[in-house]
Formats: structure tokens, sequence, C-alpha cells
């Protein structure tokens, strides 16, 4: 093991980790607003197809981060108006939105399967210019690792320091007492899912233009799930988010440094840490009874007549 | 008197079956509807492809066979959240207990190929189904001593299960010429199957669980109590009714029905286990159960609405040149359609 292969596999966990954190953010503020979204998956992946599709038809990949980024916005105002409006189950609704999600990105990214993309542009890390070109490589970074750490910061500073952020966290809270304080309830709810919608398709759009670089079906393989098990980690904080994501990712780089170095210990079996440090957590956190769940997270918003 | 009262209330029920069905059938008209936009859209023929669906799935005894060989995982995982959702708990965790399910299962079958059917395929249920309660027991027991959700915890512990069958099969059980799979099955191992099709034994036990199910909860004590425990918990709890045990009891009964629906899936369809086999048929589970209201008939129903959709998916993908994912899109507005509930066609109770 040298020194090479431990800065590729951190610039890898950058890479992969990116995509994850968007998505982590998106979700936090859907839960502080009250709501449960089973279907990142399904939202991932039409981003994904159609930042894809869209690069592929316009040879630039901004548009397409731009088009992924409402395609995620639109699939969660499906979401939106059958637990909002429809007053329908937020668990069955979600997962329901996850196959709707499975099937549109198929028939979306389906002609673009294989296609070749203008991948979003990767820039040199700041001041490493006179680095050998094997190294620069590993610190060059597209836009969208750059913009996630501000990204962050802009939600933590929506989310505790706006007004916004305040009716937000209200109506995740109490949903009755948020619309007597003279809050709209709906509204703040489809304007949190539109915004949860925007940072799910622009994390999608990183895995598919800028890390994988391609279409394939089910290519989000599981990372909707692993952003709500992340979301439950960072116990609803965005900049815990960040450590719960960067914990992610480097569990992943952890295990390929193993493989790297010839230890052998099943890829599966470190593909579980994560899952089970969140259940861990989740205990202790449940022991200490310092749950910080929004109060009325999953459930449904009757109205106030 | 009573022969009048009886039929007074025949009728009534007709009426209500009436509605019921109209209800129904207008909203998968609705559905239908909107996915032959997105057809219309991508440049296929609606007509023509509902028309593939149907023929396909029930205008044919073979056709329809292979709808009900769809059904059965399906039966099981419903059934697998249905259960504790009467005593209030939220199973989401029906994808990773089938995979426990079907990894014991396969441990069974692969340690003692020389044990005859009628020893080997009960060993291989319990063994799977022991291990879906076990798996479920986590939940159930945090949530039963007040610690957390078990709508997190099932959640959570969905994707460390195909996890652990990717580590087991890889390390261990793959056959000698494969990485992701086992070897073929003894036959002894595999669930029995009918009149030259590929429906197995799962079928039947998936309908008499069905049935069990409904008279659990119309004709027992254990019944009465668990709708008590459903109602109030609190009331139910001050009038003696060990709400503890019922919670955890139920959460591992669930989970064992659900590893029962990956034991037939690897002992009576694959016949070998295979790397992440189930896609989202736990997740399913879950929906069926929830578009049924938990009702038994409910889920029969809906689980053959959607084998027929799953089904004639299949078919769409040879002949319309369309991915075999997109079936899902029909799939997700019927349950968009049922979710939403249209205004016109709600339920006066509901």
């Amino acid at each position: 093991m040298n020194l090479l292969s431990i800065v590729g596999v951190l610039s890898s966990a950058i890479f992969s980790g990116t995509s994850l954190l968007y998505v982590t953010l998106g979700e936090v503020i859907g839960e502080r607003a009250g709501i449960v979204n089973l279907g990142l998956e399904g939202v991932m992946l039409v981003g994904a197809a159609t930042g894809v599709a869209v690069t592929s038809l316009t040879g630039n990949p901004y548009l397409g981060v731009l088009a992924a980024a409402l395609a995620g916005a639109l699939m969660n105002m499906v979401l939106g108006y059958l637990i909002i409006h429809r007053q329908a189950n937020q668990l069955a609704s979600g997962l329901a939105l996850m196959f709707f999600g499975f099937g549109l990105s198929a028939l979306i990214g389906g002609p673009y399967v294989g296609a070749k993309i203008h991948a979003l542009p990767r820039i040199l890390l700041p001041g490493l210019a006179s680095l050998p070109p094997l190294y620069s490589s590993l610190f060059s970074f597209d836009p969208l690792i750059y913009l996630v750490l501000p990204a962050a910061i802009l939600v933590w500073w929506l989310l505790f320091r706006t007004r916004w952020g305040l009716g937000l966290r209200a109506v995740g809270e109490s949903a009755d007492i948020a619309y007597a304080s003279g809050r709209n309830p709906r509204l703040i709810r489809y304007q949190a899912l539109f915004v949860a919608g925007l940072l799910a398709g622009i994390g999608a759009a990183q895995l598919a233009l800028a890390y994988a670089m391609t279409w394939t079906e089910y290519m989000t393989a599981g990372r909707g799930f692993i952003a709500v098990a992340l979301v439950i980690f960072s116990r609803w904080h965005p900049l815990r988010a960040v450590v719960g994501a960067l914990l992610f990712s480097g569990a992943v780089a952890f295990q390929l440094l193993l493989q790297a170095s010839g230890v052998r210990i099943s890829p599966f079996l470190l593909d579980m840490i994560p899952y089970l440090l969140t259940l861990g957590v989740l205990i202790l956190w449940g022991g200490m009874r310092r749950q910080s769940a929004p109060a009325s997270l999953g459930r449904v918003y009757q109205g106030s007549e | 008197m009573t022969q009048l009262a009886g039929r007074g209330s025949l009728r009534f029920l007709g009426h209500k079956a009436w509605r019921t069905a109209v209800r129904y059938l207008s909203m998968i008209l609705l559905a239908l509807l909107l996915f032959a936009v997105i057809l219309l859209i991508s440049g296929k023929d609606p007509i023509q492809s509902y028309k593939e669906i149907l023929t396909s799935t029930l205008g044919s005894a073979y056709g329809f066979s292979e709808v009900l060989v769809a059904m059965i995982p399906m039966l099981l995982t419903a059934l697998a959240v249905a259960l504790p959702s009467r005593v209030g708990l939220i199973n989401v965790g029906g994808e990773g207990q089938l995979y426990i399910g079907a990894a014991l299962a396969t441990w069974a079958a692969l340690t003692f190929p020389h044990l005859p059917a009628p020893v080997l395929l009960p060993l291989m249920a319990l063994l799977g189904m022991a291990g879906g309660a076990l798996w479920a027991f986590v939940p159930g027991y945090l949530k039963a001593i007040g610690l957390v959700n078990e709508t997190i915890t099932t959640l959570l512990l969905n994707p460390v299960a195909p996890k652990l069958i990717g580590f087991l099969i890889f390390g261990f059980w793959h056959a000698t010429m494969d990485t992701d799979k086992t070897a073929k099955f003894v036959d002894a191992a595999r669930l029995p199957t009918f009149f030259g099709t590929r429906i197995h034994l799962g079928l039947g036990i998936g309908l008499v669980l069905l049935v069990l199910f409904w008279a659990l909860m119309k004709y027992t004590r254990w019944g009465l109590e668990m709708r008590a425990i459903w109602q109030n918990s609190q009331s139910a709890r001050r009038n003696g009714i060990p709400v503890k045990p019922y919670l955890i009891v139920m959460m591992c009964i669930g989970g064992a029905i659900a590893a029962l629906a990956g034991m037939a899936q690897v002992s009576g369809f694959y016949g070998v286990l295979l790397l992440n086999f189930s896609t989202g048929l736990g997740f399913m589970g879950f929906l069926i159960c929830w578009l049924a209201g938990g009702d038994p008939l409910g889920i029969l129903l809906m689980s053959f609405v959607v084998s027929i959709i799953m089904t004639g998916g299949n078919l769409l993908q040879l002949t319309r040149d369309l991915p075999y994912a997109a079936i899902n899109i029909l799939l997700a507005l019927t349950l968009f359609v049922v979710l939403a509930k249209p205004t016109l066609l709600r339920r006066e109770r509901a």
C-alpha cells in the first residue's frame, strides 16, 4: 500500500459521497417539514436518467444538472399531491413513487444506455498545480463536489436562520399549531418537497454526470434508502449529515483500501456497517431519551378548516 | 323475521359489493388511461399493448398459471405486513426478512441434500421462518420496550440482509462455475409443482395462511385482544392484555411469513439462490397490504391485479420493445390512483 492508493481511495470516497450528501440534505428538509420520502430511490433514478438524456441531447452537462434537479422536484410534487392534497399514507405513497421512478427512468434513459456524454468538467483543487499529473488527477473534482459544502451550510442557514425555516420546522413539529399561528402547512410542505427534490436531482446528476458518466438501470443501487438512514443518523441536522455522509463514504473508502492492501474481508460485510451503525446510534439515543425527530413526522395533516 | 332480516342484509351486501367493484374498476381504468398517455408519448400503441397484456395473462391457461406463480410471494409478503398491522405495528422490513428466509432455507438445502423431500422441505421452511422471526424480533423488541420506532428499524435492516446473502454466496455457497449464485438445488429441496406449470406448493401455503389469518382475527380470543391493542394499547394493558408480548410475537410471526415467501421463491420458483433475486417483493407486499386495508380477501384481489400487471409487462418487453422496468409505471399509476382516492369514487364512510 502506498500513498498513491490511499489518496486515490480518499478521492473516490469524495466522489461517491457527494451525491449521497446532496440527497441526504434534501431529505433533511423534507423530514423537518414532517414528510418521510421512501421514494427517494425513484426520484434519484428519474433525475439521473433525465440528466443523462438532456446532456446527451444538448451536449451541455450543466443543462443536464438543471434538468435533473427539475425532474427530481417534479417527482416530489407527485408525492406532494398524494400526501398533502389527497392525504394518502406517506410510507405507501413513497414506495409507490419508488416503483414509478423505476419505470419512468427506464423509459427516459432507455435510448441512452451506453451513450457517450460530456461529463461535468473536473477542476484541479486550487494551489495544487505543481503536483505530478498522477496525483493532480486525483485532486480534480467536478463543480458539484465543490458546491456540496456550501449547499450544506445553505440548508442549515435556511432551516435555522430564516423565517421560512422556522415555519418549516414548526410544520414538522405540529402542523395544527403552525396553522394556528398563521402559517400555511400545505404550502410549506410543498415548498419543502420541491427543494428536497431539487437537491435529490442534483445528487443524482452528480452520480450520473460526474461519477458514473453514463446511464444504467437501477444505477442508484440503494442510495435513496441510505440517504433516509443518514438523515436519522445525523438526527435531522444538515451539518451532521456532512459527517454522516463522510463516515459512510469513508467506510466505502476503507473497504477499497483494505482490498488494495490485500486484506481479505468481504466487501459485503463492510457494506452492512453503515446500517448497523445507524441502528446502534438509534438505540443509544433511544436509551438516552433524546429523540429529536420532528414530532409529526409521517403524520397526515388533515387540515384545519 | 330472521329470514327477512337475512335477505335484507344480503341485498345490502350485494349493493355494497357492487359499489366497491365499480369503484375499483374505475380506478384501474383511470390508471390504464394514464399509462396509455405515457405509452403514446413514447411512441407505442396503447390499445395493442393492453390487448397483449390481457391475452398473455388471462387469455391462456399457461398465462393464467404464470399470474398465479407471480402472486405467491406477494400473498405472503402482504400477509407479513397485515398481521403485525393488526396490533398497530408497521412492518416495512419484508424485503430483508424474505432474504433471510431464503438464505437459511438455502443453507438447509445445501447442507442436507440427501434427506428425503418430506423431511428436507419442512426443515428448510422452518429454518427460514426461524431466521425471519429472529430478523423481525429486533425491531419488535425495540418497539415493545419503547426504545426505537419499528418503522425505522425494519427499514434499516432491509439492505443488510441481501448483503449478508452476498457474503455467503461469494464466500461459501457459489457453484463451481458461478460467483453470484448457488448450485441448482437437488429435487428433494424443490417445492412440488402442479399441472405441468410453474405453480408450486407455495400457492396452497399462502391461501391456507390467508384463511388462518381471517379465522384468527374473527373467531379467536387472540384476534379480539389484538383488536383491543390496535384500538387503544393503554386501555388494553390496563385490562390485563399482555401488550408487549403481543407486539413482539406478532412482529416475529410477520417476519416468519415474509421469510416463508423467500423460501418459496428459492425452493419453488428459482431452485437456486441468486444474488438480489427479489426486486422489491417485500415492498410490494407492503403496498398490497396497505391498499387492501389489511383485509385477507383484499390482499388476494390486489395481489392478483398486481401479478397481472407484472406478468403482462414481461411480454411488452419482448413485443413492444419497452424496457421491462417500464411496466412499473403502470403498477405505480394504479397505486397512485388508489392512494389518491378520487373524490368522484370516494366511499361515503372513508
